[in-house]
């Protein structure tokens, strides 16, 4: 992991190694300290299965595999005390033909994290041409952990495509209900006339 | 059937009891927004609230304009309250691009972020009034509103819609004298409000509709992911001006207000606290200001991000906390902008309060839930 949270790339999860790692040696940047501790927990208890991606003033990115994003959530829901989520956003990059789903996770309950943002992320594959359901693009869902992220469940299936299996209601939310076009916010649905 | 009685006269069981009734989508009780509920006679046995009516895909043209031109529209989900709706994605803009705001600027954003509350939560405040049929209290809130939009008018040049922040500052200075005209208002504004106490808040008409109606316990309130004035109503002490200060939060005094109850009532009574409490802010804005000095730092044309990055920026607006999360690439674009808004995660509770209330207190715990149909469609 390098330690320079201000220039970095958001790596992909596969294991390449990146050219940034090679170009940055000599900068180091003192980490706060109470979020080094969170990343460190996370990182003593699931090893080589997590990531940690940056760690900047009250936020901490954690990157997770699609298999062991159920098990790390319930780690953090029940010792580090991160009781619900913000919100739930899909990112689509057609390159790395992934999908990636970020859990933005914070904390009503205790006082030491009120400040912050533990940023949960995964990734999930990508189809060329989608079949909302049916294709390969599942992720495990996280309703049964944090019941908060029902709604935003739905809002990425219907806007990129992913099935969240084990979600008890994966209808529309916000789009019509006879849409048949694209998931709407890929990249390679395209806006008129831009 | 009874065999001993003519075949004319047999009786026979009713065994549909469950109605399905469609309230909106253009309903003046629920905005542009269907609820659709199951009654039991007169007691709702469930409901599915069915959002976007008005979605119109702020995210998605937000990728296909810059960091600059995407500011007035992504004010748009609320135009009352566009300043705090504009303010995460600003906060955000400038991490990524790496300004810093002078001194002054961060006092105006302060004070503008203030006023838009107050007109917003007096907006909604006058809605809550008519759904209760409570005449009056629809028009003194309309009529009180004039006195602050005015004062936005003079700071921004628009009623609504102001457009005001931007990354680096503000857009304008503000008039001279402002500062006196603003605390004479305020002033005034703040006498006007206390007043609602006696005809809404005391009303024992008013007590009896929302009493007890749509109770939201403390742990479920937490556990649904609620936020904004339906958490310090269920009694939990948390507000983004106290625990995570952007701006020049940390150096206001602050006072969060907390009710325990966690019915309509207390809903609807937080917001009319919190607005007391920003007539309080924006008088020690006032009063700490720098008097003089630059609201706005000069920016590239097109200004571009480095590299791949992600930042989430929150703010506490009139409903709850408002997060945007950002990614940027090396290009003048957005790569990606979320918008997770108050709204739409106070809309998961609405199901688990209206569950065994009478059709008729619908309207009152709905609208207590500060919701704003246009913000959670985005």
């Amino acid at each position: 992991m390098s330690s320079d949270s201000e220039n970095e790339q958001i790596e992909t999860t596969s294991d390449v190694e990146p050219a940034s790692k090679t170009s940055q040696v000599a900068k180091e940047i003192e980490l706060p300290k109470f979020e080094k501790g969170l990343a460190d927990k996370i990182v003593e208890k699931f090893g080589s299965k997590t990531k940690v991606a940056f760690v900047k003033p009250d936020r901490v990115r954690i990157d997770v595999g699609r298999d062991d994003i159920k098990e790390v959530a319930e780690f953090l829901r029940d010792v580090l005390n991160f009781d619900h989520a913000e919100s739930v956003s899909g990112v689509d990059y057609p390159q790395d033909k992934e999908i990636e789903v970020v859990y933005h996770l914070g904390s009503y309950t205790d006082p030491s994290l009120a400040r912050q943002i533990l940023v949960l992320t995964t990734r999930a594959q990508r189809e060329e041409n989608p079949i909302p359901g049916n294709d390969a693009t599942k992720l495990p869902s996280l309703r049964e952990v944090f019941y908060s992220v029902e709604f935003h469940e739905r809002e990425v299936f219907e806007m990129f495509g992913v099935y969240f299996q084990g979600h008890p209601d994966n209808r529309r939310l916000l789009l019509p209900e006879d849409w048949a076009d694209l998931p709407p916010l890929r990249k390679d649905f395209a806006i008129k006339g831009r | 059937m009874n065999p001993e009685l003519p075949p004319g006269l047999a009786l026979q069981k009713v065994d549909e009891r469950i109605m399905t009734l469609n309230v909106g989508p253009q309903h003046p009780g629920s905005g542009h927004m269907r609820i659709i509920v199951q009654i039991d006679g007169d007691f709702i046995v469930a409901c599915d609230p069915d959002p976007g009516y008005v979605h119109r895909g702020e995210e998605k043209m937000a990728e296909y304009r810059n960091y600059i031109t995407n500011i007035p529209h992504l004010e748009r989900p609320v135009i009352h309250d566009s300043c705090n709706v504009l303010y995460p994605y600003v906060l955000g803009v400038e991490e990524i691009l790496g300004i810093e705001v002078p001194e002054r600027a961060k006092y105006v954003r302060v004070i503008a972020s203030e006023l838009n509350r107050c007109i917003y939560t007096m907006y909604w405040l006058a809605i809550y009034g008519i759904f209760l049929g409570h005449s009056t209290m629809f028009m003194w809130p309309a009529g009180d509103r004039e006195l602050l939009i005015d004062l936005m008018e003079k700071m921004t040049g628009a009623r609504v819609t102001h457009a005001h922040f931007v990354p680096g500052g503000v857009r304008n200075d503000l008039p001279p004298n402002f500062e006196d005209v603003c605390l004479r208002q305020v002033n005034y504004f703040e006498k006007r409000i206390k007043e609602y106490a006696a005809i809404f808040y005391d009303n024992p008409i008013l007590i009896a509709r929302t009493k007890d109606t749509g109770i939201l316990s403390r742990q479920d309130a937490i556990r649904l992911g609620t936020t904004g004035s339906v958490l310090r109503a269920s009694g939990v002490d948390y507000d983004l001006r106290k625990k995570e200060p952007y701006d020049v939060y940390e150096e206001l005094d602050v006072h969060t207000n907390v009710m325990k109850e966690g019915d309509s009532y207390a809903r609807s009574k937080v917001p009319w606290l919190d607005m007391l409490e920003s007539c309080a802010i924006i008088r020690q804005a006032l009063q700490k200001m720098p008097k003089s000095g630059s609201v706005r730092v000069k920016l590239k044309p097109n200004p571009k991000g480095k590299g791949l990055n992600s930042v989430y920026k929150r703010v506490e607006s009139g409903r709850g906390s408002l997060g945007c999360y950002i990614v940027s690439d090396a290009k003048p674009e957005p790569y990606r902008v979320k918008m997770s808004v108050g709204s739409f995660r106070n809309l998961i509770a609405l199901p688990y309060l209206l569950k065994g209330e009478k059709l008729g207190n619908m309207p009152s715990v709905y609208w207590s839930l500060n919701y704003w149909p246009v913000e959670a469609d985005r």
